[in-house]
């Protein structure tokens, strides 16, 4: 009952973040001078019939107010509007598309990251020398800021080029391996009993989640390091080798302080994992909402811009939900 | 009188290049990390007299390995990679630079406003700026710089909204825990108007938390500006851009053509890297040395 409650509450709070990012973005997106319809057409040159035309058929010559609760309305419908460029597309059929791939990638990454990044964290805390644990620390604060792309692309260069070990890039070496179920290509080829499928998806998804992967989890490095160092100097870990405890135990026992600062800090995380895996997406073709976004930049479509941008909007909203219900059911001191 | 005034703004400033100089040598972090940035700055000014070649300019035969001619190979339009590295260094530090001065100053400004002021105001401007906060940055900035259009002004002003959340919850912080020290209290009740309470009693107080967000956030607006310019938001070509020519590099990984993509990535990287030191060295000082 509490715990629902709870759940209910924090579920409301999120939508006026999303509103008011909403309200930003189409702000930005529409109000902003500019005509979306030349810039995205690339020319001045149109017939000013035409243009009219267009802009009618997609619903730009309404007032702005009228514009924003009717976007407004028919996005909570599942409604994102049409493409700008390619007449007709549905941009919610599109993200559907996109998503799982985006999903997918993100997931691997984060489970890289934490191996990574408690991996060493952990090794971290127990080395006795200095050096080691100043360059631990030093790593992590290198890693987060290394620009996805060079990384992506020099493991590229690596293990494709001149390894060749990997692919390059893409989800599958051949679309007509799998029938989507669920969009994510690793299960969907587990519930279809596809071993060699599976290994070749996993080998597509190796560079890509590796890279998002060790870039995101310099935090955690420290965040391990940091938290494990600080319980081994509490008082009950004193009292545990005052009774002799074995030192493995106690390192368990420390080990265990650490996921809940890692749970919160993979919720705050989430919003860098967005803008981390559209340049992953970019750099290795992988076809998620990231790589959507940047074409739909390139070619100026500010109808699907939009709906991406409040797309990551309502998944960062709908991520910090989720880490806060875990958050309570880790934690016993929260309250509900 | 003006002889006094002279000195004395003279002492100030060796005072503070004292200070500033004796921070940056008493910690390896922030020497390594300045050094680094140092010579990019360095590279973005004298461009024109280390630069063999023009940037823009054909000079040779297209995709030529590095070599003592071209030191570091030539790109798919036969230009010297080298020379548009060096060229490349004054899109990237300009670009962060506006966009650093810009958020800085309008966040620490409405931080102060929202902070002092309180109220209703304070609980609105939170909101919005919290709002934006969680927002994945490099997407709004994405959405902001594809609005205003390409070009490096308008992806400094991108990334500048972005990053205003960051100065703007920090120095309100400040604010808030300064604001009703006793001293405060006292210029009030002397009836000293809010603004010059703020300007002079409150702001001096909050340079060092500045500091600090600075040092943290520049890395992260270095990466922002490439990420822009990664997805062709900033400059054109056929101007140089580390994170453009990176782009471009990425068709030619395949067929072996390395040096279009290693050269402007690892510069892109290295000078993230010099950002993060000093915010390395900076968070050490601050901390007394503990972490």
């Amino acid at each position: 009952m509490g715990l629902a409650r709870y759940i209910a509450i924090r579920a409301l709070a999120i939508i006026p973040t999303v509103l008011i990012l909403y309200t930003l973005v189409f702000i930005v997106l529409r109000v902003l001078p500019g005509n979306p319809v030349l810039a995205a057409i690339g020319t001045k040159n149109i017939p000013e019939e035409q243009l009219k035309e267009l802009m009618k058929e997609l619903g730009l010559d309404k007032p702005l107010y009228q514009q924003y609760f009717e976007y407004l309305y028919n996005f909570i419908r599942g409604d994102m509007g049409q493409s700008m460029i390619i007449r007709g597309r549905s941009i919610a059929g599109d993200i559907a598309d996109k998503l799982p791939a985006t999903i997918e990638l993100s997931v691997w990454s984060i489970i890289f990251s934490l191996l990574i990044g408690i991996g060493l964290g952990y090794l971290g805390a127990r080395a006795h020398s200095r050096v080691v644990k100043t360059a631990v620390r030093l790593t992590g604060s290198i890693l987060f800021v290394i620009f996805i792309p060079a990384l992506g692309l020099s493991l590229q260069l690596i293990f494709s080029k001149y390894l060749g070990l990997l692919p390059i890039g893409g989800r599958l070496s051949s679309v007509g391996l799998l029938k989507p179920i669920t969009g994510l290509y690793t299960i969907d080829a587990l519930i279809e009993l596809k071993p060699l499928v599976f290994i070749d998806a996993l080998q597509h998804l190796l560079l890509p989640a590796f890279t998002l992967g060790l870039v995101i989890s310099g935090p955690y490095i420290r965040l391990t390091m940091n938290n494990i160092e600080e319980v081994l100097e509490s008082k009950i870990i004193e009292a545990y080798r005052a009774r002799g405890v074995r030192e493995e135990k106690i390192f368990r026992h420390a080990f265990r302080h650490v996921l809940i600062p890692i749970t919160t800090y993979t919720g705050l995380q989430f919003s860098l994992l967005m803008g981390g895996a559209v340049l992953t997406e970019t750099t290795y073709n992988w076809p998620g909402i990231g790589t959507y976004l940047v074409d739909k930049v390139m070619y100026r479509d500010y109808t699907a811009i939009q709906a991406v941008v409040i797309i990551f909007a309502v998944i960062v909203g709908l991520t910090s939900l989720i880490v806060d219900i875990l958050y309570a059911l880790i934690d016993p001191r929260v309250r509900y | 009188m003006l002889e006094l005034f002279k000195s004395n703004v003279a002492g100030k400033a060796s005072r503070a290049l004292l200070n500033a100089s004796r921070i940056i040598l008493g910690n390896k972090y922030i020497l390594a990390g300045f050094i680094i940035v140092l010579v990019f700055v360095l590279m973005a000014i004298l461009a024109d007299f280390i630069a063999p070649y023009s940037p823009i300019e054909i000079v040779g035969p297209v995709l030529q390995p590095p070599s003592q001619k071209y030191l570091m190979g030539t790109d798919n339009l036969g230009r010297d990679v080298f020379s548009r590295t060096i060229y490349g260094s004054r899109v990237v530090l300009l670009t962060t630079a506006i966009a650093i001065a810009l958020s800085g100053a309008i966040g620490t400004l409405l931080g102060l406003i929202s902070g002092y002021i309180g109220g209703a105001l304070d609980r609105v401007f939170s909101f919005i700026m919290d709002s934006i906060y969680a927002f994945p940055s490099l997407i709004l900035a994405i959405a902001l710089s594809v609005a205003l259009g390409p070009s490096p002004i308008n992806a400094a002003i991108a990334i500048a909204v972005v990053y205003i959340p960051t100065y703007f919850r920090m120095v309100r912080g400040q604010v808030l825990s300064i604001k009703n020290e006793p001293y405060i209290e006292i210029a009030r009740a002397l009836g000293i108007p809010s603004t010059r309470i703020v300007t002079r009693h409150i702001l001096p107080h909050v340079g060092r938390t500045l500091m600090v967000v600075f040092s943290m956030n520049s890395a992260d607006a270095i990466l922002t500006e490439a990420a822009l310019s990664f997805i062709g938001l900033t400059v054109q070509p056929p101007q140089p851009d580390w994170g453009f020519d990176l782009y471009k590099g990425r068709g030619f990984i395949l067929t072996g053509y390395w040096w279009m993509m290693v050269f402007p990535g690892f510069c892109i990287t290295l000078l993230a890297v010099g950002f993060a030191l000093i915010s390395e060295g900076v968070s050490t000082v601050i901390s007394g040395g503990k972490r």
